[in-house]
């Protein structure tokens, strides 16, 4: 019996490991001082220093947080309030809006990068920072939206009632009732919608204009025309930056229960 | 008392109206537009002109871009087929662990699934690259005189497509999995079903809800992921997303990349309506 339960832990172990393996080689290649990643050249941390030093890059990181937060709470805003008035309602369009929605994450993102890129131009709105607010916050509200769904499922709907009846505003039975319910639903789904707009590449290479660079278009250009070992550096970064927000997000999600 | 409803039921309108404002301006108009777009054509020098054309749509049945399509299908089709191999056993297995290894588990893939997917990628161009760590290891143990050169081919771009994917259908699984009621299985065996049997009639049927969300999870996004490809793969292999974006930047045919789109979107929108109808569901499994 004891071998039958080992096999699959085994199995488990390789697989977990070569999902490991490209991170943990880009971590420690950062700290290699040559410039080859087919070469060690001891330990060095020039990588780090030269990324700091690099203005374009630190302005592409500056604009990526701007862009993520900004379609964070924007979708969290829509999508949150949103849910509350889907569950609540009913209305002959209730399933086509929900559906139309959804739509941004059930379609290969080549799509909705060509369609914004066409809608902008046709509407003449100039790309660059708003364009990509608008259309990160479209793909965020999805998951604010299901988040904030599932988790409404679960609350008594009799409690915001309850105020109501005691003479509290529909207003202020939102905010004072149902919004402290659904925090933490509000906070993952953000969270997610966080990450999702940070990772971003084929949606904003395609509403971005000439001025503004995130992130992901910066380590995309990068990565097609001759990497710098910068790169190795910044990864090791974000990596200690998500290995943050995904215990943040477990303690939120263990409050939840 | 009337009034006063009505006023309440107008309040609460309010809460919807900005993500059907949003919704409508942002996610229904534009695929409106492109569904137009996708019938005019394209001016001789610059822009779009307004006419209706079918001609957009004859021209996806030229050979060369049929073979896009096809490609694009086999690529996705034989990612889809080692991420079901690899990540159905991996969400089966995960969900038999105890209560504090699936939460150790479940963190683990998240790490990897939040970073940068480009970030990734550069890992795996670490390894793959002409005496790179893969060439170097098979070398070091004689496993292989040279170098593989197995960056910029067709299988470097497999192994990136199933790389990126992969979390989705272990989640996927694993959701399914997770609610699954194992007495059930000891049931089967106890009545006499062999092992594969039990595999067959119970474990997998009450499973497959899990195993086709994350199909449509893997197939649908590598039909349109051009950056692996592009990375990886060094333009040799033209896909769906790469021809969308070539045309929309490079060729400048927008009417012809919406017709292209819209293609596209009709044969995912068809998976995933097929996905309901077979399980019966609204949601996908496992998104989150």
């Amino acid at each position: 019996m004891k071998n039958r339960t080992k096999l699959p832990n085994i199995y488990l172990g390789i697989i977990m490991t070569l999902m490991y393996l490209p991170i943990v080689l880009i971590v420690i290649y950062s700290f290699n001082e040559s410039k080859l990643t087919s070469v060690w050249g001891g330990f060095s941390l020039k990588w780090y220093e030269q990324l700091f030093k690099d203005r374009e890059m630190m302005e592409a990181i500056k604009n990526s947080i701007i862009l993520a937060f900004s379609s964070c709470i924007l979708s969290a805003i829509i999508g949150t309030i949103g849910a509350v008035g889907l569950a609540r309602m009913n209305f002959k369009t209730k399933g086509m809006i929900e559906y139309l929605s959804n739509i941004p994450i059930m379609i290969p993102e080549i799509i909705l990068g060509m369609v914004f890129l066409a809608f902008f131009s046709f509407i003449n709105l100039p790309k660059g920072m708003l364009t990509l607010i608008i259309a990160h916050t479209t793909f965020c509200i999805p998951y604010i939206l299901m988040m904030v769904k599932a988790r409404l499922v679960g609350i008594d709907k009799s409690l915001a009632e309850a105020a109501k009846d005691l003479g509290a505003s529909e207003i202020r039975a939102f905010f004072d009732i149902t919004l402290p319910l659904i925090m933490p639903a509000v906070l993952s789904g953000s969270l997610l919608a966080f990450a999702m707009s940070l990772d971003d590449v084929v949606i904003s290479i395609f509403v971005t204009g000439p001025k503004v660079t995130t992130l992901p278009i910066k380590i995309y250009t990068q990565m097609k025309f001759g990497v710098t070992p910068e790169i190795n550096a910044l990864c090791a970064i974000m990596l200690v930056v998500t290995i943050g927000l995904i215990l943040v997000s477990t303690r939120i999600g263990r409050k939840k229960i | 008392m009337e009034n006063f409803k009505k006023r309440k039921k107008s309040k609460l309108w309010l809460t919807i109206a900005p993500l059907y404002i949003f919704t409508l301006i942002f996610v229904g108009g534009p695929l409106i537009y492109m569904v137009a777009l996708s019938f005019m054509s394209r001016a001789e020098v610059w822009g779009i002109v307004a006419d209706v054309t079918v001609e957009n749509y004859t021209k996806i049945l030229e050979p060369i871009y049929i073979e896009t399509f096809v490609q694009s299908f086999k690529l996705a089709f034989s990612t889809t087929i080692l991420i079901t191999l690899i990540g159905y056993p991996f969400g089966y297995f995960m969900a038999k662990l105890s209560p504090q290894w699936k939460k150790r588990m479940m963190i683990l893939i998240m790490i990897p699934f939040w970073t940068s997917a480009l970030i990734r990628l550069y890992g795996w161009i670490i390894i793959l690259q002409s005496n790179g760590v893969l060439d170097k290891l098979l070398m070091g143990l004689h496993i292989t005189d040279g170098p593989l050169k197995l960056l910029y081919t067709y299988t470097a771009v497999l192994i990136g497509m199933v790389y990126s994917l992969l979390p989705f259908m272990i989640l996927s699984v694993y959701s399914s999995a997770e609610k699954l009621d194992w007495s059930l299985i000891e049931a089967a065996r106890d009545l006499g079903a062999t092992r594969w049997k039990t595999f067959l009639t119970v474990t997998l049927k009450l499973t497959l809800p899990g195993l086709l969300s994350g199909v449509i999870l893997t197939f649908v996004p590598s039909m349109g992921l051009f950056f692996i490809a592009d990375i990886l793969g060094g333009n040799k292999i033209v896909l769906v997303g790469s021809l969308i974006q070539d045309q929309m930047t490079k060729g400048r045919n927008w009417p012809f990349a919406a017709a292209l789109s819209v293609v596209l979107m009709i044969m995912t929108s068809l998976m995933i309506y097929l996905y309901r109808k077979i399980t019966h569901t609204k949601d996908l499994e496992g998104i989150l």
